[in-house]
């Protein structure tokens, strides 16, 4: 089957032809948030940074997302005095070829005369990209990020092992599939290491676990919801175990941090939970700050499992959302595009529902909204973050070169 | 009703429907009466299981009990802990923060 990606001047191929609109402090979110509303199309979204504060890494993940392949022409809305460096991110978009615009908020009139010329820029970013030339897009070159949220006992047993199963067949295929929250593999950390395609490269995901170990512990509390309990687990690693099904059974050939583009196709495992010193509070506050970053290393889609029913979509990326639990599936199926469930009711197999994944990637690579989608879902959060580069051992191209 | 069993070494089984006191539930081939109401995705004791124990599931350890458990009985926060970092619920979160008050 073949897709017809957008070609992006820079040769990435993206399966959607979003405008962006980013709000780069919070003061600016208001003005932003209006220009989308207005501009009244579901290929516009919002997307920003809240904090006046630098930050190297929202920086990093604000021009991955920037120039993100699903990425047609960027807006940014900045207020003027806030510490963002709009000038880098609208340098890194410009030289990506993307159509790339700022208002500053303090210097084009306020409130009302900013959203006026907003809307009119969103009007002229979306004539430009709807330029954009179509190319034949091949599986292979589908980068797949998959995460789980309001995980529950069904989680592990259903959907989470099929998306294992289609991560599996669309890694055969040459695609890269990205899972993470190192948080959430506490427990697993042996048996993923052997796993990896290097004795350096299986150090590097033990390393990786043991800092989300010993960072969550500074927390105080795990990856681990009251709602997870509701739903019959009981420990972390019991979330655990659930949660890495979701790799399928492939070597992993590399780890990324947030913003780092995988090199090859093949299973990777991104690292979420910062380096250093433990600073500005819990690693990912909700499931879209995952999804955010698994789109800043390029995820063009995301698998998203969920057993107690999570609703969420997302800004840039589709999100394919996965119900596990057959009952949460009858409560919430107009919010479900996969019913994982009736694998717990004899139904059909966990190969059933991983092939029905795989088409529905497809499918939706393809131009097939998904249920989120339809229903307006952009969620989009990006908090502060310190991360150091990654390491030597974690990519194949370098180890190669 | 018969519960799974993930792995041929694991000590609890997960339920794939909800089980109510008094139903019947096979484990292992035995027919046992279930001691209390239990919710689909929960897990139960596949054998007796004493304090201390390591729990299994996927073949895996995840957790050790914390007070004995029958076969049949509900294997929770009440009688298990993790290994690695404790669990919280919303009442727990609640009681921390009246402390801190």
């Amino acid at each position: 089957m073949t897709i017809h990606g957008y070609l992006r001047a820079d040769g990435r191929k993206g399966i959607r032809n979003v405008v962006a609109v980013a709000y780069l402090v919070e003061c600016a979110h208001h003005v932003a948030r209006t220009i989308v509303a207005r501009s009244d199309d579901p290929d516009v979204h919002l997307i920003g940074f809240p904090g006046c504060y630098p930050n190297a890494y929202a920086l990093k993940v604000m021009q991955a997302i920037g120039t993100h392949p699903n990425i047609g022409g960027v807006l940014l809305i900045s207020l003027g005095c806030e510490s963002f460096n709009r000038e880098a991110l609208r340098a890194a978009i410009a030289a990506s070829g993307r159509p790339v615009e700022t208002l500053v908020i303090q210097e084009s009139g306020g409130t009302a005369e900013t959203i006026r010329k907003g809307v009119e820029a969103v009007a002229g970013l979306k004539a430009l990209a709807d330029q954009t030339p179509r190319a034949p897009m091949d599986v292979s070159e589908l980068v797949i990020g998959t995460i789980c949220g309001g995980s529950d006992g069904t989680s592990g047993i259903t959907a989470n092992p099929a998306v294992g199963r289609a991560f599996d067949r669309l890694g055969a295929a040459g695609a890269a599939c990205v899972f993470e929250e190192t948080g959430e593999l506490v427990g697993c950390e042996k048996i993923m290491a052997d796993r990896a395609i290097t004795p350096e490269l299986g150090e590097a995901l033990e390393a990786s676990v043991r800092k989300a170990e010993a960072y969550y512990t500074v927390m105080g509390y795990g990856s681990f919801a009251p709602g997870n309990a509701e739903g019959g687990l009981t420990t972390q690693e019991e979330k655990s175990m659930g949660a890495y099904s979701k790799s399928g059974s492939a070597p992993i050939v590399g780890i990324l941090k947030p913003g780092d583009q995988p090199p090859t196709g093949g299973l990777y495992l991104l690292d979420v939970v910062p380096d250093g010193e433990v600073r500005f509070g819990f690693p990912n506050i909700s499931d879209n700050a995952e999804i955010v970053e698994l789109i800043a290393c390029g995820a063009h889609l995301t698998l998203f499992t969920t057993g107690r029913g999570s609703v969420v979509g997302s800004a840039v990326s589709p999100v394919i959302k996965i119900c596990a639990n057959p009952e949460t599936y009858r409560k919430l199926s107009g919010d479900m595009d996969v019913d994982a469930g009736r694998i717990m009711e004899g139904r059909g197999s966990l190969d059933d529902v991983g092939n029905e994944i795989f088409d529905l990637v497809l499918a939706v690579a393809g131009g097939q909204r998904t249920v989120s989608e339809a229903l307006g879902h952009q969620e989009f959060i990006l908090t502060y973050k310190a991360f150091d580069p990654i390491g030597p051992a974690c990519l194949p191209l370098r180890r190669a070169s | 009703m018969k519960p799974i069993l993930l792995h041929p070494d694991d000590n609890v089984l997960v339920l794939a429907e909800p089980v109510h006191a008094g139903q019947t539930i096979e484990i292992d081939g035995a027919a046992l009466v279930a001691p209390g109401d239990v919710a689909v995705g929960h897990k139960i004791a596949r054998r007796v299981l004493a304090v201390g124990e390591k729990v299994l599931k996927y073949g895996a350890p995840i957790g050790s009990m914390t007070a004995p458990a029958a076969p049949g009985a509900h294997v929770h926060l009440h009688n298990m802990k993790s290994d690695y970092i404790a669990s919280h619920t919303r009442q727990a979160v609640g009681e921390t923060t009246g402390e801190d008050q």
